[in-house]
């Protein structure tokens, strides 16, 4: 029966890929240079497949206060206000509310590249850090535990209705969109759920780029990617000293002080290193993002994870060795010893395999399944996933999912026909 | 140094301001609430083998002064700068821009020739001369860059680089008010150098005291709004060592080459 039923699928998928050729040849157009993964999440698209981007953005950066009654530690002084950015056409347009990948800021180097991409097309867009981001953490998560599915979408949720009442007499909207990449796409999915229920926005339709399926799976691989430096982690402050030395050298070409995509890609140009190094390297930024956000939540939560609970920082404390700690402590280290206990002092039943399963897209299986305005596009090779996964999306979301045979995790994602396809989407 | 009294007494209330701010907050050491720490999940003791090299290591023995300069710095980037930076984009056109903008690195190649004079590099003094030359002539007094379009170069030497290149140390890490990231050395360097083309500046066109105002006040605008970076704006909580790092990497990469 199942095997009929997966056999008539990919008939059907075949059929329907003909007629795609058929109707519209150029969606299949489709190139892109790296077919190692490693290479193509560092690397990102090279300039000559990359959409055009070329238009001018009327970004406004702002701060918005999500919970007037909170006290923030004096050391996040800075973070009181959650920041995000966004930009409006001139006349009525659909509105996209982006949200980023892990650790992301609403002005990372993807949000950007797509928000040029959504104006460009003639959508008005909001653009959200991640809620693994620290001044999310600090300013918009109400736990100040990130990394919750469920939590985090509710978290998002009230971060877009605050945005909104704000700017809803400046943007005249048509309709509202809802699209992330990486966690962000993640988050898009637990936040239609949420949408079907408060109804804000309906938002027509939604596009997830890149997901994990389930975080743990992901964490774990990411996690695992640091095995690769020379010498183990103990040797990790050698291994970024060195990163840093390539940095620094690619930096003094370049007068952007930021560590973004753009940035890693000039790295890679100089130096060309083995997947090896590649893996190491790509486990290093996501070993960033954990340390940055795991530090802050430990700091709002006084849980006592890596600063003492009974320790106040000033605004100049030291930070040198919870720096040093915080780096040597990946997400599965989060999950194991800060995020699984909190949310058990909360819910004594709960267990660990039963909390991993719940933070996967399997949790809402259904509602993913029957939602017909929720699209997928993935990279068959994507790093984030464990074999066979990616069937995961091509089974639920089936003539919703649009998978790409190459690309990594999210290398491919500027690709001008990869664009187009996104920006389709909206459009149709 | 001859200082106009007005500039003086400015330099004066601002020097007070700075110091009030630092002294209030050079602490840091944390406030431990009750005997002693608790025991984290993860500390150092347990996670970190003393043996092996730790990231960022260097001598930043001003430690509680240079972030409470940071600290500074970001309101004071926050508050008047940036306000200024996004004024100045607003009632600008952009070739008003671009003039400001030529004008400035045009006159400060006077510095990167005498600092390529005094590291004995013939080719970078040769090149950047061109470079004001034409630019200065051809280019209307500096408002455009021909010298670009005749790939000519553009070249970045300061007193701290001279000093880095006659191998003086960098000293240890410092924050400067309202010029961010330094070191001894380089703090040095650009007390030298701002010394030197001020003399310079007055020396050719000898401006009045509207002028200098004017001159500062475009310089400082100009400045700031060629430098991608926005202060607690890495997502890190642990942004101080990140810039830190970043700058002295960036800093020995430039006097090596």
């Amino acid at each position: 029966m199942a095997v009929a039923e997966r056999s008539a699928r990919s008939l059907g998928r075949a059929l329907s890929s003909l007629c795609i050729f058929i109707l519209a040849g150029p969606a299949l157009a489709y190139e892109f240079p790296f077919d190692d993964p490693f290479v193509a999440t560092v690397v990102g698209t090279p300039e000559e497949y990359r959409a055009d981007l070329d238009v001018k953005v009327p970004l406004k950066r702002r701060s918005i206060e999500i919970f007037p009654d909170r006290e923030v530690p004096d050391i996040f002084f800075y973070d009181s206000k959650l920041r995000y950015s966004y930009a409006l056409q001139k006349g009525p347009a659909p509105l996209v509310f982006m949200i980023a990948g892990t650790g992301g800021s609403h002005d990372g180097s993807t949000n950007r590249d797509l928000g040029r991409a959504l104006y460009k097309a003639g959508f008005h867009f909001i653009s959200l850090s991640s809620p693994t981001h620290s001044n999310f953490v600090v300013s918009a998560s109400a736990s100040n535990v990130p990394g919750h599915a469920f939590d985090d979408a509710a978290d998002l949720y009230r971060v877009m209705e605050t945005i909104w009442a704000k700017l809803s007499g400046k943007a005249d909207v048509t309709d509202f969109f809802l699209t992330g990449y990486s966690l962000g796409a993640f988050n898009t999915a637990f936040v239609m759920k949420v949408d079907q229920e408060r109804q804000t926005f309906n938002f027509k339709r939604a596009l997830m780029v890149n997901s994990p399926m389930r975080l743990y799976s992901s964490i774990s691989l990411l996690d695992r990617m640091l095995e690769n430096i020379p010498g183990g982690e103990d040797n990790f402050g050698q291994f970024y000293q060195s990163l840093v030395d390539r940095f620094a050298q690619v930096y003094k070409r370049s007068d952007e002080l930021n560590l973004s995509e753009d940035f890693l890609y000039k790295v890679y140009e100089i130096y060309q290193p083995k997947d090896e190094r590649l893996a190491a390297l790509i486990g290093t930024v996501f070993r960033l993002a954990a340390a940055n956000m795991t530090f802050a939540s430990d700091v709002m939560t006084d849980y006592g994870y890596i600063k003492p609970s009974n320790v106040k920082l000033r605004k100049g404390s030291d930070l040198t060795s919870y720096n040093h700690v915080a780096m040597r402590l990946g997400f599965t280290d989060f999950f194991h010893a800060y995020f699984y206990p909190y949310y058990k002092a909360k819910n004594p039943e709960l267990t660990r395999t039963s909390l991993i399963e719940k933070m996967s897209l399997t949790s809402i299986e259904d509602f993913l399944r029957s939602a017909d305005n929720i699209y997928v596009t993935h990279n068959e090779d994507d790093l984030i996933l464990e074999p066979g996964q990616i069937d995961f999306f091509r089974d639920v979301f089936g003539e919703r999912a649009m998978i790409y045979p190459n690309g990594g995790h999210l290398g491919n994602m500027m690709q001008r026909d990869y664009v187009a396809h996104i920006i389709e989407l909206f459009q149709r | 140094m001859i200082l106009s009294p007005a500039l003086r007494r400015l330099l004066t209330v601002f020097g007070i301001l700075v110091l009030g701010f630092v002294a209030g907050g050079c602490s840091t050491a944390p406030i431990v609430e009750g005997d002693e720490p608790e025991e984290p999940v993860f500390s150092a003791d347990r996670l970190i083998k003393h043996d092996v090299q730790q990231f960022d290591e260097m001598d930043d023995r001003f430690m509680g002064f240079n972030k409470a300069v940071y600290r500074f710095n970001y309101r004071f980037d926050n508050y008047v700068l940036l306000p200024l930076v996004i004024g100045y984009y607003k009632i600008t056109p952009a070739f008003f821009r671009a003039g400001v903008h030529n004008f400035f690195t045009n006159f400060f190649n006077i510095r990167t020739i005498y600092n390529s004079l005094l590291q004995g590099s013939g080719q970078k003094t040769l090149q950047t001369t061109g470079r004001f030359a034409v630019n200065t002539t051809i280019g209307l007094l500096g408002l455009f860059d021909p010298a670009t379009k005749m790939e000519i170069p553009q070249h970045h030497e300061d007193f701290g680089q001279t000093l880095g290149k006659w191998g003086v140390g960098t000293g240890p890490y410092l924050v400067l008010p309202l010029l961010g990231p330094s070191n001894v050395r380089d703090g040095i360097g650009v007390g030298v150098d701002w010394y030197v083309t001020t003399k310079i500046r007055d020396a050719i066109l000898d401006p009045d005291r509207t002028m200098q105002i004017i001159w500062g006040l475009l310089y400082a605008i100009d400045t700031r709004a060629h430098v991608k970076f926005l202060y607690y704006g890495t997502g890190s909580p642990f942004e101080y060592r990140l810039v830190r790092t970043l700058y002295t990497e960036k800093r020995r990469l430039d006097i090596e080459n």
